[in-house]
């Protein structure tokens, strides 16, 4: 059983000027000690996706179709009290700016004391060693001495490695991480992806890995979900989906990272833009961008559809014949 | 830390040594003082020994450091109206506003926070609401309206409280009358203590709203949201700790000006203070009334900076780091 | 440049969004009717009443104390009652208004054109021209305006004869406020300059060796004008509060034309021997207007400045 299972889950924002459908109907699952990198553009409702599983929509989004399922429990519409014993507990979240998301106010001691006190019961001695322990794990050294320090005192890589100390505090089954490199070096990055490799392996944690960034995804992900305009365009094993993309979208993606050793005049890009989501083209979204594209994805959005046996999918048109996920 | 309460200090003398010679300058060379002060058939002998007592005659820095020599001994020179020593006035009068300011300062600051909390932390509760409509209502009403407001329901309908007046007051050791040890002292304060506070009042809730919501949205409460802590010690641990920075310096400012507003609900009152005092002053063009007045407020402000810059200190780590190096 | 940044302000104002808004805001569009009404009862005073409260050649003793037309003894003649000179309080209140929104504009204007200048130039220049305005800023700001305001108008008193002080009261109050509230224009322009100067169009206009003044004309100001003029609307409701009041302390205009404040000072005297009216409507007025005008302003920053909170 997969830790996560999310199917066909919609994520609409009532607006005066309409309903904005910002997730339609999309579908993916996170096996223990696997990484499951989710790329796509600003905007295409990844980081959504996200904040949905851990019930933190800002309103007015919310779900309104679909189930969420963590280790087969439905905590799609959990009311908030029940939603905040799973958050920080069963669930580890991991936001994009370390030098933003501790509060500069209090020791990085208190801020892991506490979240480990508001879920476990222990005594205020035993969550301080458990404290240290997560440091120790996250690779902060002197974790002893550094656990009277502030967040000021720490540079932007050790404070991400704080964060993820905080989201592990209680052995969650889920780590949600949401573009944990972007604000970072380049040398640092390639620290914390390894640190979220090692405890996805060792631990058996289930990782949903937000990113836009190709690079983190090819270094760390075991499968990978292509996200375009809200719908997911193609999931399937990382190699696979890196080597031989299915979905246009997908290859054009591809085809617009640099290689070295290509010798390339110039960079092959996808024209236009990502539409916006009040202008969203009827049928398949990338319709308009797309040089293949058939007279049926003007007018029906394509289901996802087996490319292969080994396990990738994409919802395009081009393979009609192959299976259909349903 | 020593350093930094000496540099803090130091800046504080500068500012009152700035202010001390803006009013020495502003009120010993803008219009002639002994023609405010004598009357109109007075002989321009007596006005020349007059003039020759205050030393008004004296070059200007001779008076300049004077004015220092003596401010700073309490000797603010003598009242051309009253012509009585200023800082007799002064020390009769600043009782009535120091205890009228203290009470007004305690209503602003727990019903400010109280309401600042409700309203930012439930936004969208009907009671919010009407708190932040009521307040900008009381933004709209000039103090001196609501003080004849509260005047004319519980003075002249109601006849619960009285007009006008401190009531009672017992004097104690030091030469400072008290109003706060007697019955109808109490009943006196607290008409004019409300009408004082209300404005600090709806200024100090709003800044706490808007700061908590800005808190709110910041990274580390959804962080501290998404690791499952209670509502209670993200509102008031996190949120609240970090709106604290801002609401202590609008909350010390406001406080500052509830010295300088007391002026309209002492006149309004006829409260026994020093603002009634610096009204009058103002009138009659009593020159070394107001001078002292001026210096004094001035002395408040550097006071209640210095103890806001101490308590940023208490709050903010990033702060005390700074200041180590 | 400047064609651009005027063309997407009013892109800005003319938005449906804003529309919607202000429509779906009733308290805003009573207000602005409240506020449109109260202009053109101040402003066409002498159209609207045939009464000349304050030319003391009219003045009718014999109609003294007469409260409003509908309490006994009330006449219809005197809407809202006579004060104690036999004048119609309705009238009063009207020119009034008409002292105390002179006064408010006057003065914000006063104030807008020193703070916007200083603000850019220090947000502009930066460094220590930056340091040594918003310094003195900062020391002006922890005053009380309504106290800055107290002494210019003490130390006029103290250097202008009565007489000469009563003609050049208004002035005196106009340049009092308007020097007073300076600094919190000077603040938000500053920090808007700020932001701009980085900008690259700014350094194209440098690179053309553009003179400093126009860039800050016609291209810094445009930009930063936006946020400041919406508070500069809740400052004239600020103003219009400064004025009454020293006008209710008896330092600011003086009763042969009185404001707002004036009459309400002139009334509360009153109060106690039962003469309610006198006073109860021209403080019923201040209050609406300057709580209309709170209103507007509240609703034109959250509107067009959320952040502006």
């Amino acid at each position: 059983m997969a830790v996560i299972d999310i199917s066909n889950i919609s994520i609409e924002f009532p607006t005066r000027r309409g309903v904005l459908t910002a997730v339609e109907n999309l579908s993916l699952s996170i096996e223990a000690g696997e990484i499951l990198g989710v790329v796509g553009e600003s905007g295409a409702g990844k980081s959504l996706t996200g904040n949905a599983i851990v019930g933190l929509l800002e309103p007015p989004g919310h779900v309104t179709a679909g189930t969420i399922l963590l280790n087969g429990r439905d905590i799609t519409h959990l009311p908030e009290s029940e939603m905040r014993k799973i958050r920080g507990a069963k669930i580890g979240v991991i936001f994009q700016d370390p030098l933003t998301s501790l509060d500069p106010l209090y020791t990085i001691g208190r801020q892991l004391t506490q979240t480990i006190l508001t879920h476990k019961k222990m005594s205020h001695a035993e969550a301080k060693a458990r404290a240290i322990e997560l440091l120790n794990e996250v690779g902060i050294p002197a974790p002893e001495q550094r656990f009277d320090a502030f967040p000021h005192e720490f540079s932007g890589g050790m404070r991400q490695r704080v964060v993820i100390a905080l989201a592990l505090c209680c052995d969650p089954c889920l780590i949600i991480a949401d573009e944990p490199t972007t604000a970072l070096d380049v040398s640092v990055q390639a620290q914390i992806i390894d640190l979220l490799k090692n405890l996805s392996r060792e631990k058996g944690v289930a990782t949903m890995l937000v990113t836009h960034d190709m690079g983190v995804i090819a270094e760390a992900a075991d499968r990978v979900a292509v996200i375009y305009s809200g719908r997911l365009a193609e999931i399937g094993d990382v190699r696979s989906v890196i080597d031989a993309p299915k979905h246009p979208y997908t290859r054009g993606l591809m085809d617009s990272i640099p290689q070295i050793g290509q010798n390339l005049k110039t960079l092959p890009n996808i024209i236009g833009a990502m539409p916006r989501l009040d202008a969203r083209p009827e049928g398949c979204a990338f319709n308009p961008r797309c040089a293949k594209s058939k007279s049926i994805c003007r007018q029906q959005t394509a289901p996802l559809i087996e490319t292969g046996s080994d396990g990738q999918w994409a919802a395009c048109w081009a393979y009609e014949g192959g299976n259909k996920y349903v | 830390m020593a350093n930094f309460i000496l540099y803090r200090l130091f800046q504080s003398a500068i500012v009152m040594l700035i202010v001390a010679l803006i009013s020495f300058f502003l009120f010993n060379f803008v219009g002639d003082p002994i023609s405010n002060m004598v009357g109109q058939e007075t002989t321009v002998k007596d006005m020349d020994e007059l003039r020759q007592r205050l030393g008004l005659n004296d070059p200007v820095i001779v008076q300049f450091g004077r004015f220092i020599v003596d401010a700073l001994q309490g000797d603010f020179g003598i009242s051309y109206r009253l012509q009585r020593p200023v800082e007799e006035l002064i020390a009769e009068r600043m009782p009535a506003t120091l205890e009228l300011v203290f009470v007004s300062a305690i209503i602003a600051i727990g019903l400010g926070v109280a309401g600042g909390l409700f309203t930012g932390l439930k936004r969208s509760h009907w009671f919010s609401k009407f708190i932040l409509t009521t307040s900008l209502v009381g933004i709209s009403l000039p103090t001196f309206i609501i003080g004849i407001l509260l005047i004319y329901i519980f003075a002249v309908k109601l006849n619960w409280l009285p007009s006008f007046g401190r009531g009672e007051v017992v004097d104690l050791k030091g030469g400072w009358s008290t109003g706060l040890l007697t019955v109808s002292g109490w009943k006196a304060i607290i008409l004019p203590s409300i009408t004082l506070a209300l404005y600090q009042t709806t200024l100090i809730l709003r800044i706490i709203r808007s700061e908590l919501l800005e808190v709110m949205r910041t990274d580390f409460i959804k962080f501290a949201r998404a690791r499952g802590l209670k509502s209670r010690d993200i509102n008031y641990g996190h949120a609240l700790k970090n709106t604290l920075v801002p609401v202590i310096t609008v909350t010390g400012l406001q406080i500052g000006s509830l010295i300088a507003f007391s002026i309209v609900t002492e006149t309004v009152f006829q409260w026994p203070g020093m603002g009634a005092l610096f009204i009058q002053a103002v009138q009659f063009a009593d020159v070394p009334v107001m001078s002292a007045y001026l210096i004094l407020v001035a002395l408040f402000f550097v006071v209640i900076n210095l103890i806001v810059d101490l308590l940023y200190f208490v709050v903010d780590p990033r702060l005390r780091a700074e200041i180590k190096n | 440049m400047k064609d651009v940044s005027i063309s997407k302000w009013w892109a800005g104002v003319s938005d449906h969004d804003v529309t919607y808004s202000f429509l779906h805001s009733p308290v805003t569009i009573v207000a602005t009717v409240a506020t449109i009404l109260m202009f053109a009862a101040a402003f066409g005073a002498s159209f609207l009443t045939i009464y000349t409260p304050f030319d003391p050649g009219s003045l009718e003793l014999r109609e003294a104390f007469m409260p409003p037309a509908w309490e006994q003894g009330g006449n219809s003649e005197h809407l809202l009652g006579t004060d104690g000179q036999g004048r119609d309080i309705l009238a009063a209140i009207m020119y009034g208004t008409q002292v105390s929104l002179v006064v408010g504009i006057l003065s914000v204007l006063l104030s807008v054109s020193i703070g916007i200048p200083l603000g850019i130039i220090a947000g502009y220049y930066g460094g220590w021209v930056d340091t040594a305005i918003m310094r003195f800023a900062d020391i002006q700001l922890t005053i009380p305006p309504i106290l800055i305001a107290l002494m210019i108008d003490g130390i006029t008193r103290t250097t202008l004869s009565s007489e000469v002080h009563e003609i050049v009261a208004i002035p005196v109050l106009i340049i009092s406020i308007g020097v007073a509230s300076w600094p919190q224009y000077a603040r938000i322009t500053r920090s808007g300059a700020m932001v701009e100067r980085r900008k690259d169009y700014i350094a194209a206009a440098k690179l053309i060796q553009t003179p400093t003044a126009a860039i800050m004309v016609r291209h810094v100001l445009p930009n930063v004008i936006g946020p400041t003029l919406i508070v500069a609307t809740i400052g004239v409701a600020v103003a219009i509060i400064i004025e009454a009041t020293l006008s209710f302390l008896g330092v600011g205009i003086p009763s042969t034309t009185p404001s707002l404040g004036t009459l309400i000072r002139i009334g509360n005297s009153f109060l106690f021997s039962g003469e309610w009216w006198i006073t109860f409507f021209p403080a019923f007025t201040l209050v609406i207007l300057v709580l209309s005008v709170n209103l507007i302003g509240d609703w034109l920053r959250d509107t067009f400045n959320p952040k502006l909170r």
